[in-house]
């Protein structure tokens, strides 16, 4: 085994001091090989060695958890007799130079940490952020990205029930592609990726592997974007190409060795390939692996050990089976035209230093590289990097928006914040599975408990995915806090009671002590709420380095809130009005405009500071909300107030339903547009039943005005007629895409 | 005797749960078909669901038609079977020759997955038997490549022998002559891209669908000596 050269380690991504942690751990200096491997399993993306430090404080236990973080996906008991699994993702740098790849591939990937855990995937969603529509880079990008997700989500046939899309000049070179997948089983057939019993057969299912994807995670994914475009464009190669139907193949063939109970472990090959998927195996059960490089089926000729070992081909899977079992995996295999190559054995640990991964050229024949398995995982760094509050932090805060001019007609204001999401979501099957009792545009998706295989329930599940960027840049804690907050009123305005919550951390150069800093804060303001709502965090995923000729995007903490539906029989009445219905507004009014979209979007102002979440209110709130959705004939709409405020809540219902309203009694334009979460507002034929209701659980509660009409009228605000808010609406999105307004 | 119903799946395809769900919760039998077989015996009607059979790489349908099971399918369809292809099917059938016409890309050049309003036009067909021509159905569509295409004589020969089975009221994706649906010469095989098993269910946003699928069974059933009428139109 010739040793690496000197200078290897920082051509590969390493730093001098974790090559010299290396050779400690190796007790002599690694060949090129072994420095690669540990290079991608070493790196940001893999080892999340920035954020470590700080993701630990975030709660992950409940009772309902069965699987918390640091597996695959979070898995959590939904009653009976089922699992969810939920995880979510980032792919924003391979979206940001090859989009649809990019973004399909994201959707592949996600894809299989659900089934890896036994699930089969019911609902995809995908949070998107771009930058203005102004730009043509970014109309491309928009269009690329969507189509990558509709190409890849409709033909492997999981559908895309939601998301979210989000416009800011800081994602311009930069967009965030996150994507969340929820899967369901029998609970008994949870499965962990480990690598258990000496002598049983580590089998590669799926695609042969090339050299796509080669670096994914430490060239492309732990480094941001320079200002030459050239350079970002010859990170082209290192995106990964997506096959559907190669994944839906190696859905059905996992899920068929599974229920046959023919594996003992099995673990997706994601970012960085076969090194991850062996060692993190192994490693978990406290086992070695010796894995035979030339028996990797591959898609070309004369590839290096290196790259059959760091290769991000997509759709492949390791399953861990016993010998016996070989025969009837391979026979699954061969139905369902997946292909099956036996390449490790599962080694006893040493007696000192634990079990070895060792790559072999032929079992038996000459090894390329000899390491302890769980070194690449559990001995990755850990950095507590340095962290700082911006410099301008105090100036920012005293700068408050409410001193900016009130607008005389608040109308064209509210008709600018108007954006109707359909030209995104009718591109994704969204109702495959006959699952989808509320589809992508509500406050949050309702599912049907449902899929072949599973026990019959009468429950149902609600899914929101949220995220504040601007309230994050005004205070990374609060406003992180207050993300929690809308996300588990969605889902209780869709009937649901909050259970698990997973989140994408998508945050600038964790080399920028500012960047850490909203980065820690954006945790505690994350572990606060989730505290106090008593949602345990059951997964995450960090995205650092995303930043563009030197500037950080604006701090983005995804959540995703998982709600449980205890008795799903009826479609929730949804963000709408119905004429003649009385308009209340539960929770208390706000004036706050710090981050808000008419501060930031219409007046160009960042600064103000925000107040957190009043828990108790909220807790109140969230039970009352999700009663009022489950009863029959109480409320006929509801919405909950956030960007945009009052003000776009009322028009939303208005457009969607084709019911104008007119409203009485909002003091000024602060109140309008202010976002903080915490209100929701109702439609009702019966407003005494649910001012009875609210003052019992006291929430209050406080009268809007009346359901009707063809006009969009807050008295002395705004009076805005409804067809022209409904083009307005509509055509928002299409026509900044150079299309024709939708008729 | 409960019809039987095979629901034929390709590697690829995704739609077979959805139709399998939807037949049985109007009572029939039904059961997944692998590609790979080559006899329907003992099936009184053979559905062919949605979804991307062997990835649609090439031409949706174009390897499909390939498949061992569309041998029997062909058989199956000349012997008078019901024969019912939803989106994905449609476009087999198409390739396999059992329908006329084929399905290109939509006029938008996007995936559309939306709920449209098609018109029922006539009920000379195993899917629409019973149904009163001028029946207006609020059904999901859930394709890229569903603008049916076809020359001149042919669109003139299914006009003339009432062989359109479903117009779209608004057109969505270019079709010609608004054509959703059609069906072969017999009437017993017929292809649509929306999809009935979508409309199946109130909490699901609508139930327009279940009156076709009902007509299905209701020619499975003459089929296999169970029917409960006579087929009406």
């Amino acid at each position: 085994m010739p040793v690496a050269d000197d200078s290897l380690h920082r051509a590969l991504g390493l730093t001098d001091d974790e090559a010299a942690r290396i050779a400690e751990i190796l007790g002599r200096s690694p060949n090129h090989l072994e420095l690669a491997m540990y290079a991608v399993m070493w790196s940001e993306h893999c080892s999340y060695k920035s954020s470590r430090i700080h993701l630990k404080r975030l709660p992950t236990k409940g009772p309902g958890v069965l699987v918390g973080p640091g597996e695959n996906a979070g898995v959590v008991d939904v009653g009976d007799g089922i699992a969810a699994a939920i995880r979510i993702e980032s792919h924003n740098h391979p979206s940001a130079v090859e989009p649809y790849q990019g973004a399909a591939t994201g959707v592949g990937g996600i894809l299989r940490d659900i089934f890896t855990m036994g699930a089969r995937p019911i609902a995809l969603m995908d949070p998107l952020f771009f930058g203005p529509l102004e730009d043509a880079r970014n109309r491309w990008l928009v269009e690329g990205v969507v189509a990558g997700i509709s190409g890849y989500g409709n033909s492997v046939g999981v559908p895309t029930v939601g998301g979210e899309l989000t416009f800011s000049p800081g994602y311009s070179r930069n967009p965030l592609v996150n994507v969340l997948c929820l899967g369901v089983m029998p609970t008994e057939r949870l499965v962990l990726g480990q690598a258990s019993g000496e002598g049983n057969l580590a089998v590669l299912l799926g695609s042969s592997t090339g050299r796509d994807g080669i670096g994914g995670v430490s060239v492309l994914a732990s480094a941001g974007f320079s200002e030459d475009g050239a350079e970002d464009a010859a990170k082209r190669p290192s995106v990964q190409v997506g096959d559907p139907f190669e994944e839906k193949r190696l859905i059905e063939a996992c899920l068929e060795l599974l229920d046959q109970g023919l594996v003992v472990g099995i673990q997706d090959l994601g970012g960085a390939g076969l090194c991850c998927a062996t060692s993190e195996t192994a490693g978990r059960a406290g086992m070695g692996m010796d894995v035979d490089v030339s028996a990797v089926p591959r898609r070309e000729a004369g590839m290096e050990p290196f790259e059959v070992m760091t290769s991000e081909s997509q759709e492949r899977m390791l399953a861990i089976v016993e010998p016996g079992d070989r025969a009837a995996v391979e026979e699954v295999c061969r139905k369902w035209e997946v292909r099956a190559a036996v390449v490790g054995i599962v080694t006893a640990p040493t007696p000192v230093g634990g079990g070895r991964l060792r790559i072999v050229e032929g079992f038996g024949g000459e090894v390329l590289a000899d390491l302890p398995a769980a070194s690449l995982s559990d001995d990755a760094p850990l950095y507590e990097r340095p962290l700082a509050p911006p410099a301008d932090l105090a100036d920012r805060r005293a700068d408050d928006p409410a001193a900016l001019e009130a607008p005389g007609d608040c109308g064209p204001d509210l008709l600018a914040l108007l954006c109707d999401p359909t030209w995104v979501y009718r591109q994704y099957d969204h109702q495959l599975f006959l699952n989808t009792v509320e589809g992508p545009g509500g406050d949050a998706a309702v599912l049907r408990l449902a899929a072949p295989g599973l026990p019959p329930s009468r429950r149902g599940l609600a899914l929101s995915t949220d995220s504040n960027p601007r309230w994050a840049a005004v205070d990374p804690r609060v406003g992180t806090a207050l993300t929690v907050a809308e996300s588990a009123l969605n889902v209780a305005c869709a009937g649901a009671r909050p259970v698990a919550l997973v989140n994408c951390l998508n945050f600038g150069n964790p080399e920028h002590p500012e960047v850490m800093w909203e980065l820690s804060e954006s945790v505690d303001g994350m572990a606060e709420a989730c505290r106090e709502l008593a949602v345990p965090v059951v997964g995450g995923n960090v995205s650092l380095y995303n930043e563009s000729a030197g500037a950080d995007i604006e701090p983005t903490a995804v959540v995703a809130v998982l709600g449980l539906i205890e008795e799903l029989d009826r479609r929730p009445p949804g963000a709408g009005f119905t004429e003649g219905g009385t308009l209340l507004l539960l929770g208390t009014p706000d004036k706050s405009l710090a981050g808000s979209r008419w501060a930031v979007e219409r007046r160009g102002h960042r600064g103000g500071s925000l107040v957190g979440p009043d828990y108790g209110a909220l807790r109140a709130l969230l039970v009352l909300v999700a009663g009022l959705a489950n009863s029959e004939g109480v409320v006929t709409g509801l919405h909950d107030v956030s960007g945009g405020g009052l003000g776009l809540a009322l028009a939303e219902c208005a457009v969607r339903s084709e019911v104008g309203c007119e409203v009485e009694s909002v003091a000024d334009h602060a109140e309008l547009f202010s976002e903080s979460p915490g209100r929701v507002v109702v439609c009702t034929d019966d407003p005494a039943a649910v001012e009875a209701r609210a003052v019992a659980a006291g929430v209050s509660v406080r009268f809007l005005g009346r359901a009707g009409g063809d006009r969009i009228t807050v008295a002395g605000l705004l009076d805005v007629d409804l067809a022209e808010a409904t083009e307005a609406w509509r055509g928002a999105l299409p026509v900044a895409l150079g299309e024709p307004a939708p008729a | 005797m409960t019809s039987r119903v095979g629901v034929v799946v390709f590697p690829g395809t995704n739609c077979e749960h959805d139709v399998v769900a939807a037949l049985g919760s109007l009572g029939a039998a039904a059961e997944l078909v692998w590609h790979g077989a080559d006899s329907l015996a003992g099936l009184d009607a053979v559905v062919l669901p949605g979804g991307f059979a062997h990835g649609d790489y090439l031409r949706p349908g174009a390897l499909a038609r390939f498949s061992p099971v569309m041998e029997a399918v062909a058989r199956f369809a000349a012997e008078g079977g019901p024969v019912v292809g939803i989106c994905n099917g449609f476009q087999v059938l198409t390739e396999a020759g059992l329908l006329p016409g084929a399905l290109q890309k939509n006029a938008g050049l996007r995936f559309l997955c939306t709920t449209v309003t098609i018109r029922v036009e006539t009920s000379r067909s195993v899917l629409t038997s019973g149904v009163a021509p001028g029946t207006e159905l609020r059904i999901p569509i859930n394709h890229f490549e569903g603008n049916y295409t076809c020359d001149e004589d042919t669109l003139a020969r299914l006009r003339d022998e009432d062989r359109i089975v479903f117009r779209y009221v608004e057109n969505p994706n270019g079709s010609v002559d608004g054509i959703a649906g059609v069906s072969n010469e017999g009437g017993n095989v017929v292809g649509l891209m929306p999809h009935p098993e979508r409309a199946s269910a109130a909490i699901l946003g609508s139930t327009d669908g279940i009156v076709l699928l009902r007509a299905l069974l209701a020619s499975a059933g003459l089929r296999s000596g169970s029917g409960p009428a006579a087929l009406a139109g």
